[in-house]
């Protein structure tokens, strides 16, 4: 320290202090009230990268600017150079928390274009996963909300609930996360024997699950504290930033795609849409509890309706010939090159497909050329719309509930920022 | 090339009913619209970039078609037209349950309106129309890049972008800083064209003699 200059009145280096003006000093005293507060990217309670540059008076948010796109990986660009099968792995890794729901909408994009169906056994099969993906999803963001809340007890027993269910990825498609499982033209491969006792079993034993989550955050009163009357949109609010499932149904829009616009075999189960009134952070965690609840109901019904069967279509031009008919078969050997290779080609045309993802409303924008390829393949993120209202539901909220607010939107930027 | 064993393609499912009628109430009653139509059971709506405010403002007031949300605005390219870009907006009626689908042409000059006005949901999408295509929307305040790096050049999503860009980042350790630099491929990229070399080729290499008469005839004709 003896090699630095020292003004005798501080203890800053000189080579850091603004040059002191010859003569007479003029101050100015320049009062602000507000200033910028950049949260994240690194952010524990940003759930992954959001950049917000929040205007703060005192601790009240006058201004949320969030800053997406620091996830951009250019993936509609990447699947217009690849085939068809080639770019359904991408779909995995938009939303990493609910792949197979992702899948479902390409897959059944690619096949309104195909104009083929998928057979029955294979629509069961990705019903009930649909619903399996509904669960983790909801899982992880409830318990994560909490943990953003000060409850760090939910994110324990949530994790352990996950990897139940991430074994059945496992089992049914070989991956945990990145299934590729959910192809156009059916489902990858059939569910391994045993399975479905297993996923049985366990739906028997899911619900006290949600009781026990309950009984941690429901009546919880520091968690209602922070989460009611927070963050409230009204129905007019909801339906013009263009929300979309349980952020859009706890604003009390009675809205749910499976049900409005069933896809696969969701018109052959029934169950209930739950729907909040307040629009608010704690009926945005009702109407999630409460669609737990109703997925389990779905996944017994799969279990009960679903029967064996074929799971892809047949036509092996576009699902890959069985392994043993390759080794005998000289056309399974060509179906199976041409198809790993050049893919189908799909004829001109062009879709909006969406599904009802954990999220929202998770749309595909095809546009086929004919050739083997997407010509344009827009992806609709559910969180795109809810992050963009994040400006509206905070202002003038303090800075704390800022953060429950991004707990309740379920924000995943793998999908926002594609 | 698709044999009896594909199964029996169902009906559109989910939006049906009214779509046909909407579609010929849109084109009979509706100054400016080019078509109206359902293309694969979906309602498509094409019209200009004039009428398009006046268009879709009756398509979210008037209570026939009681279009509350606008899901998805997307750019589409086709370098080959005259106006190369399509701008494609996917509304959809929680009230009516149908899905309304608009499109518009414009280029890299002509801007087309705004619609965040209507539905303020969709400064985000016109945000990511104009990053990635450099399609330009009039009256939208805040026109600025979205999803792609700060300072990033050229939209991307254009057919005429390299799929590698043309600048990669990395660290320099000496320097101390993040680094821009022009993109450059330890191998040429690699665009593998699917086309099957059997179709389209009438003559076989090592067969030219064959198809000698042929052509004689073409040359002749």
């Amino acid at each position: 320290m003896s090699d630095v200059t020292l003004r005798s009145d501080t203890d800053i280096p000189d080579s850091l202090l603004p040059e002191e003006p010859d003569g007479e000093v003029k101050r100015h005293v320049v009062e602000i009230d507000s200033h910028a507060l950049n949260f994240g990217p690194q952010h524990p309670s940003a759930h992954g990268v959001l950049r917000l540059v929040l205007e703060m008076e005192g601790e009240v948010v006058a201004r949320a600017i969030p800053h997406v796109g620091l996830l951009h990986r250019g993936t509609e660009k990447l699947i217009e150079y690849k085939t068809y099968p080639k770019a359904l792995p991408y779909f995995d890794r938009l939303d990493y928390v609910s792949p197979m729901c992702e899948e479902q909408a390409f897959a059944l994009a690619v096949e309104k274009l195909l104009d083929i169906e998928a057979p029955d056994r294979a629509k069961w099969i990705r019903v009930m996963f649909a619903e399996i993906t509904r669960i983790l999803n909801h899982i992880l963001n409830l318990t994560s909300f909490g943990l953003d809340c000060g409850a760090l007890t939910p994110a324990l027993w949530g994790y352990e609930e996950r990897e139940k269910l991430i074994e059945f990825y496992e089992a049914a498609s070989g991956a945990r996360f990145h299934a590729n499982y959910v192809r156009p033209g059916g489902v990858a491969q059939d569910l391994p024997a045993g399975l479905e006792e297993r996923i049985a079993n366990w739906a028997r034993t899911f619900p006290q699950w949600i009781d026990d989550l309950e009984s941690l955050l429901t009546s919880n009163r520091i968690w209602k504290q922070r989460t009611v009357g927070i963050g409230v949109f009204t129905t007019e609010q909801a339906l013009a930033w263009g929300f979309s499932g349980p952020c859009l149904r706890a604003s009390g829009v009675p809205w749910d795609l499976r049900r409005s616009q069933p896809y696969d075999n969701y018109d052959k189960v029934q169950f209930n849409v739950p729907v909040g009134r307040q629009g608010d952070c704690y009926d945005r965690y009702l109407v999630r509890v409460a669609e737990m609840r109703e997925s389990v109901k779905i996944i017994n019904q799969c279990l009960e309706q679903i029967r064996p069967g074929p799971v892809k279509v047949l036509d092996h031009k576009i699902t890959p010939p069985p392994r043993r008919e390759m080794k005998r078969s000289m056309e399974a050997l060509i179906h199976h090159f041409k198809l790993f290779t050049e893919g189908y080609h799909v004829p001109p045309g062009a879709t909006y497909t969406v599904t009802e993802t954990p999220k929202g409303e998770f749309g595909v924008y095809l546009v086929a050329d004919g050739s083997n390829r997407p010509y344009r393949c827009k992806i609709r993120p559910t969180g795109f719309s809810h992050l963009q209202a994040i400006d509206e539901m905070s202002r003038r909220h303090m800075l704390a509930d800022a953060v429950a607010i991004i707990g309740s939107l379920d924000l995943v930027f793998g999908e926002i920022d594609r | 090339m698709a044999e009896a064993q594909n199964l029996p393609a169902g009906q559109p499912r989910g939006v049906t009913g009214s779509l046909g009628a909407i579609s010929f109430r849109l084109s009979t009653t509706v100054p400016g619209i080019m078509s109206a139509g359902i293309e694969k059971g979906e309602l498509v709506v094409r019209t200009t970039r004039d009428r398009l405010l006046s268009l879709m403002t009756m398509l979210r007031d008037d209570p026939l078609y009681a279009c509350q949300q606008v899901m998805d605005i997307c750019g589409v390219d086709f370098p080959d037209r005259a106006e190369r870009f399509e701008v494609v907006y996917n509304l959809l009626s929680v009230t009516h349950n149908h899905r309304i689908r608009v499109i518009v042409t414009t280029d890299e000059t002509h801007p087309v309106p705004s619609v965040h006005q209507l539905w303020p949901a969709a400064t985000w999408w016109e945000r990511e129309a104009y990053d990635l295509f450099g399609i330009l929307f009039t009256d939208q305040p805040d026109l600025r890049r979205i999803l792609t790096d700060y300072g990033f050049e050229g939209h991307p999503l254009r057919k005429d972008f390299p799929l590698t860009g043309y600048v990669e980042m990395r660290y320099d350790e000496e320097r101390r800083q993040v680094v821009y630099e022009p993109v450059d491929l330890v191998q040429d990229f690699r665009n593998f064209e699917f086309e099957s070399p059997w179709e389209g080729i009438l003559t076989l290499p090592g067969d030219e003699k064959a198809h000698a008469d042929r052509h004689d005839i073409k040359r002749k004709g």
